[in-house]
């Protein structure tokens, strides 16, 4: 296959317009030492059908959640996504375009990003919204050296009960030398309260609290909260955006920056990825913020108009006195939680959260029902640690069983519901765990 | 007037449900706590599902892709997108798959992710690549975290400069501050390339290394660049490149044989995938052997037959992103190399060559060309001409293209040059786009000449005219509020 619409016959022509004969004359400019005298040693290129065969077969190779009920979560879930989504996202003005850089012309994307960050504030109970981040981890991240930054402190306080792929993402950024984060053992799967209290200090830049947590459970906040801004550090939060159906917003709970995996908000799981870290914080971090933000303006005849605003932050104007370097967003991510928030509204989102919840609580009676308990005695959302002698073991033997099990802890395995799941799914579920447990 | 998303918001019409619930439930209060339920109101719009349909349809029919024509973007390679790479990365046994499922059921997963990693170093003339940079500027933090966990590992703390070239892409000194290096800038000469007594000058054992661009964001070639590498190495720093610009020597050139140590690509850019409005994009990044312990973890092999996530690997610099990456823009490059192999990438890049040399030869009667010499994938323009005969300045011919039913270049980048505009056309547009294009330019010269008045105050045919950055600015507004 070729993408290149110019024949040979017209490639030459051109040449000859600028007085050359071939090709390879327009690489004269390369020292021949470093330039190539053969053809990469890549296969041939495949023509559309071929393609298509190949793909199915390595397709075909994985097993995938529309086959098998799906129990896995652990930061990435099987939500329902309405078809609107992705029919409205295969509008090419929508994915072929680039980073709305010229107003006059990309006012659907602006206004896109403007409604996705109203969206986002009213979720979050949050003033101010960026375009957002690659996902919730790079989010969190950047969130704490935005702390850092705001507070010129550099400790951050972790607890070890947030998704351990974001501490790892911290923990890698932290080679700037800018953080440094400092982590603090949970007790009896959430924070352990007492152990924050007891280290906060004037060093403190901020604290991360994740809730629900990497576990399912949900954190006390209000002690830490209190404790960290009597010390003029910053509250970091991470929420899952679906549990704010129903869950306290981190508005309500006075956090200063809220991060978390939007992931659920309309995206597939896509074996991790393209998804999106959306970020808010309260106005007077609105300045600091990283990434791009979209704001409301006029044109000059006077009408409502959107605009790349406050790009006194960004890398392009500021080079290396910027505090990040991100210049994109996750454009089309953040425009399938736009439809998807649009599409369910506030009463389905509630619902959605309710029955993830009530499929959970469910679930954890049934279990209880047959002498198995959780790991855990904390409340919950949609997730929990159910305590099991060997979590591999009854995953493969609820593969075997045509169910994709949860996330192996030591122990125990971290099980999600979703509202995709269903009461006889449930309950094949049980009977199977039941039955490796109980041999 | 267009209204917006909390404008159509309509109680009652929202039509989404749920199956009915076949258990009893007791109610929330009874299983969460109060002081963890939500007090405040939660104020989402209320749509009908074609009253969502049609608010985005709308918007998109204000937005411009390159399905809608030719987009010029320099540096940002805004070639055809294509449909089949759509269709793949949507497959069920692609899309519809978790991150953390058994790695016996995610075997054709894996090995997407292990041969895009070989294609990729074959590519760049590297050993080895991650997948997990979500960007181009995060492929870059992750190069130069990889550099500077390097230069730890060799007890070579002292190094905390960073060299970036003065025509570099804001992000490369941006990069390298965020991974705590302070930047040091090089400069251009008069031939628009790194000055070589000036790096020479500025390179020494307290710098880590170098940032470059090749072609460089004038789209020239760096000729130099042997030489470019002999004096970082010789000092022990390390050459980073920054793979914006790959689409002019993919398949002809490798950065590995430049002398490159740390290279990353933008598949969003030479691989085709789609920019998706901003993104999502992705940004691998692929090292020389003597880095490849440094790499993020995890990585994929492979063993008769087998795939697997290699997690132990403990010079890591540890984890950039969540799982493995932005798999499914993987899956579309991947599809796009396998589409156009070995003689079909480097007829790609060699057409995009042409196309660039094709619109600069042609645009040089009306537009000034600093360095108007064999270029590669895109050149530099001004609009110094028409500056001087009727100040129009390059914002103004930027917003008339747009009447013309183009999207405009790259304007006011690289900074060393005035009034600049970039134009990259890409080896996807034909000759006769090319010629309109070049017609439109003209067109708007010879306006430029007669009717300065409609230069300046263009755009006319879009859906708004200019506005006012600056209060925007200066009193941000940045989500709808209802008014009182």
């Amino acid at each position: 296959m070729a993408y290149t619409p110019n024949s040979q016959r017209v490639a030459e022509e051109m040449l000859h317009s600028i007085g050359l004969e071939s090709m390879d004359e327009l690489f004269a400019d390369i020292p021949r030492e470093v330039k190539l005298d053969q053809l990469l040693n890549l296969a041939p290129g495949l023509g559309e059908i071929e393609l298509r065969q190949y793909m199915q077969t390595l397709a075909g190779r994985n097993l995938n959640v529309d086959q098998y009920p799906c129990f896995l979560g652990a930061g990435a879930y099987d939500h329902f996504v309405p078809a609107v989504v992705d029919q409205i996202l295969q509008r090419s003005e929508f994915y072929t375009s680039y980073t709305p850089y010229q107003p006059e012309i990309s006012q659907g994307i602006l206004q896109a990003i403007f409604e996705y960050q109203t969206l986002i504030c009213q979720l979050t109970g949050m003033e101010v919204s960026n375009a957002s981040m690659y996902d919730a981890g790079t989010a969190l991240a950047e969130a704490c050296l935005m702390a850092c930054e705001a507070s010129k402190r550099k400790q951050i306080l972790v607890p070890e009960t947030i998704h351990p792929e974001y501490q790892k993402i911290m923990d890698t950024y932290s080679i700037s030398g800018k953080m440094n984060c400092q982590a603090v053992p949970g007790r009896n799967g959430v924070t352990d309260v007492e152990q924050i209290l007891a280290l906060i200090d004037k060093e403190t830049a901020a604290v991360v609290l994740q809730t629900p947590n990497f576990f399912g459970n949900l954190e006390e906040i209000e002690r830490i909260e209190q404790a960290i801004h009597q010390q003029k550090g910053l509250l970091i939060m991470v929420v899952d955006p679906i549990s704010l159906g129903i869950l306290k917003s981190p508005g309500e709970y006075r956090a200063d920056i809220v991060v978390g995996e939007g992931q659920a908000l309309g995206n597939g799981l896509n074996f991790g990825g393209p998804y999106l870290g959306f970020m808010a914080s309260s106005k007077k971090y609105m300045r600091k913020l990283p990434g791009r933000i979209v704001g409301q303006t006029l044109d000059f005849k006077g009408r409502r108009a959107f605009v790349l605003t406050l790009q006194a932050r960004e890398q392009h104007i500021r080079r290396e006195q910027a505090s990040s370097n991100i210049c994109s967003n996750q454009a089309l991510n953040a425009l399938a939680a736009s439809i998807y928030l649009s599409m369910v509204g506030a009463q389905g989102l509630r619902m959605i959260a309710e029955r993830c919840h009530q499929l959970a609580v469910y679930a954890s009676n049934e279990f209880a029902k047959i002498g198995l308990s959780l790991q855990y005695d904390q409340p919950f959302f949609k997730e929990f640690a159910l305590k099991v002698k060997e979590p591999g073991r009854v995953n493969r033997l609820l593969l075997d069983n045509g169910i994709i099990g949860g996330y192996e802890l030591e122990d125990a395995l971290l099980l999600a519901f979703t509202e995709k799941r269903s009461r006889m799914e449930i309950d094949r579920l049980v009977a199977l765990i039941g039955g490796v447990e109980h041999e | 007037m267009n209204k917006i998303l909390f404008e159509k918001n309509q109680p009652g019409s929202n039509g989404f449900s749920l199956p009915p619930l076949d258990f009893p439930a007791d109610a929330l209060s009874s299983t969460i706590p109060a002081a963890f339920l939500r007090q405040a109101e939660l104020d989402l719009p209320e749509l009908s599902e074609v009253e969502v349909v049609r608010h985005f349809t709308a918007l998109s029919h204000r937005a411009y892709g390159v399905d809608d024509g030719f987009y010029p973007l320099g540096s940002c390679t805004m070639k055809y997108n294509p449909k089949i790479n759509e269709w793949a990365a949507r497959l069920p046994g692609l899309a519809a798959i978790h991150p953390y499922q058994a790695q016996e059921t995610v075997q054709g997963a894996l090995e997407i992710l292990y041969k895009a990693d070989k294609a990729f170093s074959e590519i760049a003339g590297m050993d080895r690549f991650t997948l997990q940079p979500a960007a181009g500027a995060h492929g870059e933090l992750t190069g130069v975290m990889i550099i500077k966990a390097y230069h730890r590992h060799h007890g070579d703390e002292q190094r905390t400069r960073m060299l970036v070239p003065d025509s570099a892409h804001g992000t490369n000194p941006a990069t390298a501050n965020m991974v705590g290096y302070e930047v040091v800038e090089i400069k251009s000469n008069d031939l628009g390339l790194v000055d070589l007594d000036d790096l020479r000058s500025k390179m020494n054992r307290e710098t880590a290394g170098l940032m470059l661009t090749n072609p460089n964001t004038l789209g020239l070639f760096e000729q130099d660049i042997q030489a470019i590498a002999e004096i970082v190495h010789e000092q022990g720093g390390l050459l980073y490149y920054d793979g914006a610009n790959l689409n002019a020597i993919a398949g002809v050139a490798r950065p590995g044989d430049m002398g490159f140590d740390v290279v990353h690509f933008n598949l969003h850019k030479t691989f085709s995938t789609p920019h998706g409005g901003g993104g999502p994009g992705s940004g691998p990044v692929g090292v020389k052997e003597h880095l490849s312990a440094f790499l993020p973890a995890p990585l994929v092999e492979c063993q008769d037959g087998r795939y697997w996530l290699d997690d132990d690997r403990p010079l890591s610099i540890g984890r950039v992103k969540e799982f493995y990456g932005n798999f499914s823009v993987i899956v579309k490059a991947y599809c796009y190399l396998l589409t156009l192999g070995a003689a079909g990438l480097r007829s790609a890049s060699e057409h995009a060559v042409l196309n660039a040399n094709y619109l600069r030869h042609h645009l040089a009667s009306d537009y000034q060309i600093p360095f108007n010499r064999l270029c590669k994938h895109e050149f530099v323009a001004t609009s110094q001409n028409q500056m001087e005969a009727a100040h129009i300045s390059t914002l103004d011919i930027a917003k008339r293209l747009m009447d013309y039913g183009y999207h405009p270049p790259t304007v006011y980048f690289p900074l060393i040059v005035k009034e600049a505009m970039m134009i990259e056309p890409t080896e996807t547009e034909s000759r006769e786009r090319l010629d309109e294009f070049i017609e439109a330019l003209r067109s708007i010269a010879r306006e430029a000449r007669e009717n300065p008045e409609m230069v300046k105050n263009a755009p006319h045919n879009t859906v708004i005219v200019r506005v006012d950055e600056v209060a925007a600015a200066r009193h941000p507004l940045v989500k709808w509020e209802a008014e009182a």
